[in-house]
């Protein structure tokens, strides 16, 4: 426990950090609490009033509002709900994966491995968001459906680096005496391996969750990501894409501003991260 | 030397083919592309004709078998769409995906190399601060969002920026004539500023570790010129691997070609894949995502190729 | 005059967790063809000596407090691209590992050239290669010749660490600082090695700061010695007389805990404990907590005393 407030006053003394901490914060927050801080719930049908739609922002609709009324602040903080959730389920269903088949894929080797291996190849072999793409067109919108798009096309990313530091550390010393020693596979694996190969994965995960959120964003703004009725914040700026051209901006610049600080928070706490744990700098 | 290129050629063959199976069989078990293509009045006489008429009818393997035969003599199928050849269809459209494409990379290299090594030389002074500061809010912002702001600052605010199409051709480019340029700027800033935001933090990043090394502190001991110091040697040891890295980029910038391509309704293949997922056009959708692959792969083995021929260690075992 | 003059250095590093007192106040100095052995145990403060006078330390670290004179200069007031002229031409450095001290891409002829040419702008290329050919057969590295266009990885430690020392001497420095040189080589190697440092320092009238952790090569090479502990100097003076009189404990400890083919021991005696954290430094003598004559004088950090012809800080004498 000391360890980690230890850890985490370095970890904050960057005022990088700090600010991305404080705006991710906020955001979770935001998202979390959703409902008890918007003056309305903007899909539930019975709150919204066509008369109301496309004002610009002012007092009463403090950011505005879209075609069909609906207040865009609140539809802000719930489509945040959305995002968030998406690119974190993903994030932790893909390096539960990822570590899975690369502990399984480096420590065992042989066919499983070669099997694997050429699995990864095929999928590395296209962009991710050509799978995703492909994956959620044919199998409708959902969010759900979404994550399973995402942990898809992720899991590779861990896979593969877990796999190569599994190679490196099964050649060390403590692995030949744990095995002299007579332990068996799987304490090996998740009591000597995965406490080694964790360090990496995590450095992993802060780089690949903004790209996850980034990925949902995408696809949901060419309409096969989320369903209109749980939009997340790429929907919100797909919607307002229409209406740009005859100069109602709020509709999309805002949300699109608070997916830009969102990523930028969870940049500035991955570098940091990555930092701390690896001064030397690297890729 | 011969013996990694065939194994090469071997590998990409089963890949390819591996692609076509899975993509062949997500299609198939897609949907039924003939209800999107017929009016929907059709009678069943006119269901069955077409079901036939594009080959549609047998069983998944009697399909399968039938598109590797046309494969083997060079065909990739007729698009149910357009009625053309798949590849044709796709090989009209690339020209302009890969001027994109090549155009984004080229200036993200251009700009993102240098900038990056300006901010690892001048760690912790302004410099890196804010080019650390532009990089980290390049990467933070989607493709598609860029695009919008930039279609909102030049075509609606300002009008002076064309919002959509490809400017006149000439020799395959739209980069030679004047309205060919005013098309080009918005989709090429649009694909370019997240590659070149990568490009400089993976440079940045690479040169620190590689100016971190005990040679380069050598190198300092033995009282070479800085600029010996940053280019010759850490310069060239951050490239050896940074140039694998930026040759896989390659293949994620053509896929968000796509979305810059919809946004921009610029004609390459992005736009066609879509409307081709929406319209079950399976034999343009396993076109296109073999002629992908196909440049996937051949991008992964020239970088391999190159980074043999330019590491000493791995040339001269 | 001396060569160089050690004044009150103080070095320290600036880290996150703290403030690292690397060196803390030392004093030594060196004449012409003088090989002064500098020992300790890992952390000492030796290796930040060295970079000390070299100019090499960089932030988080900074000198702060003390003088450096070399040849009549201040080098603590030379500006950086003077120290540059004396940095591997007046004087040259070698570090422990002759595998990570070579850029790794580029070959030995090409390192070695370079570092005449930035001392000797003026030289020709083909000047240059004779004086580099000239200098690794000196070095005793056998088909110089051919080696020159070899990369580090193609030779074997014992080579390398030649090409380095070749490297060193190339531009007839007045002094060379050998931090652990020998300590990454094989047995048999490091007596080449050491063999061929007396040798080419004798030839060319060099002085010799030679910092290690291994008593046993002190001995053999050195003519004085300064034993280094938690960033200062603790017993310091004539080899002969310091290694077969130690006074001070910590150097007697040292002494004792080298494993000897004369005597027969039954233990090997290790000096207990270890040395306390740089940022953390105890009040009073360093050692105390490890010295088996402690006592409450020890609160006090001793002051230095000559004492049977050496420097010494010790209360037990």
């Amino acid at each position: 426990m000391k360890h980690l407030y230890a850890f985490t006053s370095r970890f904050f003394k960057s005022k990088r950090a700090l600010f991305g901490g404080v705006l991710f914060l906020l955001f979770t927050v935001a998202a979390l609490f959703a409902p008890l801080l918007t003056p309305q719930n903007p899909y539930d049908l019975t709150q919204i009033y066509l008369q109301n739609s496309f004002l610009p922002p002012g007092s009463s609709f403090w950011l505005g509002t879209d075609e069909m009324g609906r207040d865009i602040y609140s539809a802000i903080l719930y489509g945040l709900r959305t995002s968030l959730y998406v690119g974190i389920a993903s994030t932790l269903f893909s390096m539960l994966i990822g570590l899975g088949m690369g502990l399984v894929s480096g420590y065992f080797g042989g066919w499983i491995d070669r099997m694997i291996i050429r699995l990864a190849d095929i999928q590395l072999s296209f962009p991710a968001i050509l799978i995703a793409l492909i994956i959620m067109a044919l199998w409708g919108q959902g969010i759900n459906k979404i994550i399973v798009a995402i942990t898809i096309v992720s899991w590779v990313y861990y896979a593969r680096t877990v796999r190569s530091v599994v190679l490196q550390e099964k050649e060390k010393e403590y692995i030949e005496a744990a095995r002299a020693l007579g332990m068996r596979h799987h304490h090996i694996l998740f009591g000597e391996l995965l406490p080694n190969v964790l360090s990496p994965v995590i450095v992993l995960a802060t780089v690949r969750i903004a790209y996850a959120i980034i990925l949902e964003a995408t696809l949901s703004f060419l309409g096969v990501g989320v369903p209109m009725t749980k939009p997340s914040l790429g929907t919100l700026i797909s919607n307002g894409y229409e209406v740009l051209f005859s100069g109602d901006w709020w509709v999309s610049i805002f949300p699109g501003i608070v997916l830009m600080l969102l990523i930028i928070a969870i940049n500035l706490l991955g570098d940091r991260l990555r930092e701390v744990l690896n001064p030397s700098g690297g890729f | 030397m011969l013996r990694f290129i065939l194994d090469r050629l071997w590998h990409t063959f089963l890949v390819l083919l591996a692609i076509s199976f899975i993509t062949f069989f997500i299609m198939y078990k897609a949907g039924d592309p003939v209800q999107l293509l017929l009016p929907p009045d059709a009678t069943q006489a006119q269901v069955i004709q077409m079901r036939h008429t594009l080959g549609l009818d047998g069983s998944f393997f009697i399909q399968y078998k039938g598109f590797l035969l046309q494969l083997s003599h060079g065909h990739l199928g007729t698009s149910f769409l357009y009625g053309e050849p798949a590849l044709t269809v796709v090989l009209e459209r690339l020209p302009a995906t890969l001027e994109l494409a090549v155009l984004a990379m080229f200036f993200a290299i251009l700009i993102g190399i240098p900038l990056g090594v300006s901010a690892a030389v001048h760690h912790g002074k302004w410099q890196e601060k804010i080019i650390m500061f532009f990089s980290l809010t390049g990467i933070s912002i989607p493709v598609f969002w860029i695009a919008m702001v930039l279609v909102l600052l030049f075509s609606v605010t300002f009008n002076i920026l064309p919002s959509s199409g490809r400017g006149t051709v000439y020799l395959f480019s739209s980069a030679f004539t004047w309205d060919g340029i005013r098309h080009l700027i918005m989709p090429v800033t649009t694909l370019t500023l997240f590659q070149l935001a990568l490009i400089i933090r993976l440079t940045q990043s690479g040169m620190r570790e590689v100016l971190s090394k005990e040679y380069i502190r050598f190198a300092r001991a033995r009282g070479l010129s800085p600029s010996r110091i940053i280019y010759t040697h850490g310069l060239r040891n951050t490239l050896i691997p940074l140039m694998t890295v930026i040759g896989l980029q390659f293949g994620q910038l053509i896929a968000f070609t796509i979305v810059t391509e919809t946004i921009f309704a610029w004609p390459g293949t992005g736009k066609l894949i879509i409307d081709a997922i929406q319209n079950l056009d399976r034999p343009v959708v396993v076109a296109y995502l073999l002629i992908i692959a196909l440049i996937f792969v051949a991008i992964n083995f020239t970088v391999d190729l190159l980074y043999t021929f330019i590491d000493p260690r791995i040339r001269l075992r | 005059m001396a060569l160089l003059q050690l004044h009150n250095l103080h070095t320290y590093f600036f880290t996150e967790t703290g403030i690292v007192k690397a060196v803390n106040g030392i004093n030594f100095s060196l004449e012409r063809g003088e090989i002064l052995g500098l020992v300790g145990e890992s952390g000492a403060g030796k290796s930040v000596t060295g970079f000390s006078i070299l100019g090499l330390i960089d932030p988080p670290g900074r000198i702060v407090e003390g003088d450096i004179f070399f040849n009549g200069k201040n080098l603590l007031q030379t500006d950086a691209s003077t120290y540059r002229t004396i940095r591997g031409n007046q004087i040259a450095s070698i570090f422990q590992d002759p595998q990570t001290s070579l850029d790794p891409v580029m070959t030995i002829g090409s390192q070695i050239i370079e570092s005449l040419q930035a001392h000797h702008p003026h030289l020709d290329k083909k000047a240059a290669w004779r004086r580099a050919v000239e200098m690794l057969e000196h070095v005793g590295l056998p088909a110089a010749k051919k080696r020159m266009h070899a990369y580090p990885h193609q030779l074997s430690g014992g080579m390398k660490q030649r090409v380095v020392i070749a490297m060193a001497l190339l531009n007839n420095p007045l002094l060379l600082i050998a931090d652990e040189p020998t300590t990454a080589l094989d047995v048999t190697i490091q007596a080449q090695i050491l063999y061929l440092m007396q040798t080419l320092v004798k030839d060319f009238n060099t002085s010799l700061i030679f910092i290690s952790h291994d008593l046993s090569v002190i001995s053999q090479i050195c003519n004085t010695v300064a034993v280094m502990y938690a960033g200062r100097i603790v017993e310091y003076g004539d080899k002969s007389i310091l290694l077969s009189d130690p006074k001070h404990p910590y150097t007697k400890g040292l002494i004792a805990s080298l494993p000897t083919l004369e005597k027969s021991k039954k233990h090997l005696t290790p000096i207990p404990g270890t040395m306390p954290s740089l940022s953390n430094l105890p009040r009073g003598c360093y050692f105390k907590d490890r010295c088996p004559l402690a006592d409450s004088q020890c609160d006090h950090y001793p002051e230095e005393r000559i004492v049977a012809g050496r420097r010494i800080s010790c209360h037990h004498i």
